[in-house]
């Protein structure tokens, strides 16, 4: 109940001062609205895809999982700033419950990955992607899960390495061999044998192909549950572990 | 309200290849009583803001016990921070918040309902004169506003203790002279308050009770008034010509409020007594009755820098 309350304030500051920022709402919408008009394009001829609508089939998913993984890796950035400013220690002096300190922003952080989602899967529509409603609900829970993952193992690193300077190369570094090896752009149907058995061994390729499962209407493909199974354990992990960093010594 | 028996906390840090440790405190005794002021008077780097977030549950320490408010430090830090209140050195507010909202916000942490929270904004804004800014965002207020803010965010939940590290540090004089008064208050209200200062000043005229802590180590503890008694008693200074001041040395000499006599070399005498306000009238007769003039008589109190100096053999002013 304590907990429940406390995430809520949390997420309730965290959102109120996102809301506050128009620049951050603007940039959120604008960039992958430029990969759906500008990018996308390309790929039905670039995947041999018999129409517009099978390219965006292929290609929304990958996308909205792109924007999971980064939206979240990215988000230890404010906590830094949050830190310098002893905001985080002055929340750590109060009896509000560690777990809510993550918690509350991380929901934020998957609150706001979904309304973006939303925006990019309404706009697909307008270029004939149709998606069955109640997969679309399990792709968006996907979506969340990799994006609570994410951002709860952002901020745990954020807390511990305590500066924008080590972070940014280690985000980068982790997030580059991810996107390259779990067929986020390009299914990796097109990956010679090799590269298809390092992917194996990438979380993400499994979450990112029963995405398009499910975007496919291939509500059966054993690759939805196990992608969520997958991405499920790992993020219920990296909240236990990123929660621990708010409960331990700060600076 | 807070007993510590052996605090202590090293810092391991890495210089290059060597790891180099800092015993940042090391084996504090402490004794605050309920509804004091007690200051924490030390230079940079003598452990007080890690004392601070030890009590305050911030870091763990690596060696002692302490009962803050009744709580087991060690057993107990989570009733420890329901009953105590702390403001950082570096302050901690947000940008791009307002007051209010950081206040609400902060008496919500505390589980006081929404309601209630803004009821106690509102009074907390009244109380810290920031009414006319509340709702704009902080990074507008001046250092002296936003350090009210930190303060009112400190004791919002109305905590039996409150830490304060460094209150005053960075404030005008004037500022500096309304938050002793605002602290003030806060006793008055009964609760007890424990700031760290590196002011004599601040420490002498607004504590009930300090200590003084050097390399993580408190040298010297009490009433501002009993240290600088224990420390050397009072010195009255006669001016006298120098003819008469021979003849001033025998006469006073002999008189038993007098601990220690020094002839000054142009003239005139140091008297080394135990309290000078009731030496002075006797000096005054003495040598009225011998027939000497004296030309000036002048009262030196030893202030806190005298018992900084004699505890440390350093100076707090040059350190
Ligand atoms: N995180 C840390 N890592 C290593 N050393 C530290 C750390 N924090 C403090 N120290 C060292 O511990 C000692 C005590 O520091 P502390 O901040 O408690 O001093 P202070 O009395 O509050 O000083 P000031 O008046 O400057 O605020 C200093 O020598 C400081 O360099
Ligand atoms: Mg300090």
């Amino acid at each position: 109940m304590k907990l429940a309350r406390d995430t809520w304030l949390i997420f309730q500051r965290q959102t109120q001062l996102l809301l506050r920022n128009p620049v951050w709402i603007f940039v959120g919408v604008f960039q992958p609205v430029m990969y759906l008009l500008l990018f996308a394009p390309l790929l039905k001829p670039a995947l041999n895809a018999p129409t517009q609508a099978a390219a965006y089939k292929i290609f929304v998913p990958g996308l909205l999982v792109l924007l999971a993984i980064f939206g979240g890796l990215f988000q230890g950035f404010g906590l830094i700033a949050e830190l310098r400013a002893g905001v985080i220690e002055r929340s750590r002096v109060t009896p509000v419950s560690r777990l809510a300190l993550l918690l509350g922003r991380s929901l934020r952080d998957v609150v706001s990955l979904i309304a973006q989602a939303v925006i990019i899967t309404l706009l697909a529509l307008a270029f004939d992607l149709r998606v069955f409603i109640g997969n679309l609900l399990l792709a968006y829970l996907m979506l969340a899960l990799i994006a609570l993952m994410t951002s709860a193992v952002s901020y745990g690193i954020a807390l511990k390495v305590k500066s924008e300077d080590a972070l940014a190369p280690l985000m980068n570094t982790v997030a580059q061999p991810v996107l390259l090896l779990s067929g986020i752009l390009l299914p990796l149907t097109f990956a010679p044998g090799w590269l298809q058995g390092v992917a194996k061994w990438n979380p993400f390729s499994w979450a990112v192909e029963g995405t398009r499962a499910l975007f496919n209407g291939d509500l059966g493909n054993d690759r939805v549950w196990q992608g969520l199974g997958i991405i499920a354990v790992l993020a219920a992990a990296g909240v236990f572990w990123a929660a621990r960093q708010f409960a331990r010594s700060v600076r | 309200m807070i007993e510590t028996r052996g605090l202590r906390k090293s810092y391991r840090s890495r210089e290059g290849r060597e790891t180099k440790t800092v015993d940042a405190v090391r084996g504090v005794n402490l004794d605050v009583a309920e509804g004091e002021i007690f200051g924490f008077l030390g230079p940079n780097g003598a452990g007080k803001t890690t004392t601070l977030r030890m009590l305050a549950t911030l870091i763990e320490p690596d060696g002692g016990e302490a009962t803050v408010a009744g709580a087991d430090l060690r057993k107990d830090p989570a009733e420890v921070r329901r009953r105590i209140g702390y403001v950082a050195q570096g302050g901690s507010t947000w940008d791009e918040s307002s007051a209010r909202e950081e206040l609400v916000l902060q008496a919500r942490l505390y589980g006081i309902s929404k309601a209630e929270a803004h009821r106690r904004a509102e009074r907390a804004l009244e109380a810290f004169q920031l009414t006319e800014y509340a709702d704009r965002k902080c990074k507008t207020y001046s250092g002296g506003q936003r350090r009210r803010v930190e303060i009112a965010l400190g004791i919002i939940h109305e905590p039996k203790i409150v830490f304060l590290d460094e209150p005053t540090t960075g404030l005008d004089p004037q500022s500096r002279a309304h938050m002793w008064d605002e602290i003030r208050r806060l006793r008055t209200e009964g609760m007890t308050v424990f700031i760290t200062t590196h002011y004599l000043d601040e420490a002498d005229a607004l504590c009930d009770r300090i200590a003084i802590m050097d390399h993580g180590e408190i040298v010297a503890e009490g009433t501002p008034a009993e240290l600088k008694r224990e420390i050397s008693g009072e010195v009255v200074i006669v001016g006298l010509d120098a003819p008469s001041t021979p003849r001033a040395a025998e006469l006073l000499d002999t008189e038993a409020y007098v601990s220690k006599l020094e002839t000054v070399d142009e003239g005139g005498l140091r008297l080394y007594v135990d309290e000078g306000a009731t030496a002075i009238p006797q000096v005054l007769r003495r040598l009225d009755h011998a027939g000497l003039d004296l030309r000036s008589i002048e009262l030196h109190r030893p202030s806190l820098d005298d018992v900084f100096l004699t505890k440390t053999g350093r100076s707090l002013r040059e350190s």
